[in-house]
């Protein structure tokens, strides 16, 4: 039986350390809320390099992780936000391969692959959220059309 | 010169305080030596609980004196703040928590209070109670400072516990003449996946090398960053002369992989620490271990 509790966190992002807690509370509320084992991999994935750009490339920021519901479909959001330089060309740095430091450019890219849905939002000089949304099962928006 | 030792006469409430404790020392001392904070680490010895009490008397006493019955940052504090984070350490050692921490400093309080009371039984009620509450609120400091000292030395322990996982967390084996494996467990940040790569090219030089196995069923995520080190140590290995054989990518964390776009192409993968064993075996052309006659595989 899933449960929210625990769910609805706001975690800090400031050190190696945090990405740890970030990725752990990911894993334990996506299990908490049903979410099978690969859908928790993929979503504790995603959370780990979307949370390293926030601290990398936005100077630090926060992880604000809610409980999502839409018809009989359960969800876990996760939010990404810091105050950092922004990002002036959101397609490139979406692009696989694509970096502006030292890393593999794959972390956006990919983290968009791994969730069921993905946004961006980004404004040059004041800072970047990324929100993503993942179901436990299927996302419902399939499972209505069968 | 006898008015000036007699109590509640004369002076700032700190000042009788520090008189106080100044002249009730040893008193003060042998009492506490009893309480839980003094008598559960001296264990070896009584005098020694003494000793170690009389230092802090002291150490009230001068910042009394000082009139900093506030202030953690009193300069008498710091000859005993070495002596309080020992006792610290030996509380987080024992798994105290910070409010058990608490109540044993506020158990040095009432016998010391209940002392200061008697002596200034024949003082004004006014002046008795300006005096017990510039000590109370010196007791309460000197709660303050044990915390503290006891969080420092908690978060130093944190802290060379992490070293030391770091160092006994990569233990290169010896699999087989020419093969060595590291099975790596848990997070793989950069500070740990430099210590993989340095142990895993010492041994690799120690050991003549010629296949280095890297399991990573205790890894319980990779991400870009955890793949790029992989792929890093196994280019590094490479220019040693030794092929990596990457073992132990669970199913989840394989599709995960392909999902991120990662691209472990020119990396030998195995799905176990087995399979990759008889890789290894199999191109160093070691013959002992063909296929049994009834077929059996080596797993
Ligand atoms: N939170 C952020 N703030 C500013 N820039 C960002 C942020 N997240 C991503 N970026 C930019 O997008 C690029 C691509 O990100 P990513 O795909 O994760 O690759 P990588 O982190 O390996 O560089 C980064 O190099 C950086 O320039
Ligand atoms: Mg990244």
């Amino acid at each position: 039986m899933p449960t929210s509790a625990g769910v609805e966190a706001c975690l800090p992002i400031g050190s190696d350390l945090d990405l740890v807690w970030v990725r752990q509370h990911v894993r334990q509320a996506a299990a908490r809320l049903g979410f099978g084992l690969v859908e928790q991999t993929k979503l504790v994935t995603a959370a780990s390099e979307l949370a390293r750009n926030t601290l990398v490339h936005g100077g630090g920021g926060r992880m604000d992780s809610a409980q999502v519901t839409r018809g009989r479909a359960v969800g876990l959001r996760l939010a990404f936000s810091d105050d950092g330089p922004g990002i002036a060309d959101l397609e490139l740095a979406l692009k696989d391969g694509y970096t502006s430091g030292g890393g593999l450019g794959m972390g956006l890219g990919g983290a968009r692959r791994l969730v069921h849905e993905f946004s961006l939002e980004s404004t040059v000089g004041v800072g970047t959220t990324v929100t993503v949304v993942s179901w436990a099962s299927a996302p419902p928006r399939l499972r209505e059309e069968f | 010169m006898p008015e000036q030792e007699a109590a509640g006469t004369q002076g700032s409430p700190a000042d009788e305080v520090g008189a106080f404790l100044r002249r009730r020392r040893e008193q003060i001392a042998q009492r506490w030596a009893d309480e839980s904070m003094f008598r559960t680490v001296f264990t070896v010895s009584r005098d020694e609980a003494a000793e170690a009490a009389r230092h802090v008397v002291d150490a009230l006493a001068e910042v009394a004196d000082a009139e900093r019955m506030h202030d953690t940052d009193a300069a008498g504090f710091t000859v005993v703040r070495e002596q309080l984070a020992r006792m610290g350490a030996a509380r987080s050692r024992a798994g105290f928590t910070t409010a058990q921490v608490s109540a044993e400093v506020e158990g040095l309080r009432p016998p010391a209070l209940n002392l200061l009371i008697s002596d200034l039984k024949d003082a004004p009620a006014e002046r008795v109670r300006d005096c017990t509450t510039a000590l109370t609120v010196l007791m309460g400091t000197l709660r303050l400072v044990v915390l503290d000292t006891a969080l420092s030395e908690g978060q130093a322990l944190i802290e060379r516990q992490q070293l030391q996982l770091l160092e006994v967390a990569t233990p290169v084996i010896k699999l087989w003449d020419g093969i060595v494996a590291v099975p790596l467990i848990g997070t793989l940040d950069s500070a740990r996946s430099q210590v993989v790569m340095e142990t895993l090219l010492e041994a690799i030089v120690e050991q003549h090398a010629r296949f280095a196995i890297l399991d990573i069923t205790g890894v319980p995520t990779v991400d870009s960053l955890v793949a790029q080190h992989l792929m890093k140590t196994v280019a590094a290995a490479r220019l040693m002369g030794a092929e990596c054989v990457v073992s132990g990518i669970r199913p989840a964390i394989a599709q995960t992989i392909v999902h991120l776009g990662l691209d472990l192409g020119t990396v030998v993968t195995r799905a176990s620490l087995a399979d990759a064993l008889a890789y290894a075996l199999h191109e160093l052309g070691a013959g002992i271990v063909g296929p049994a006659a009834d077929g059996a595989r080596l797993r």
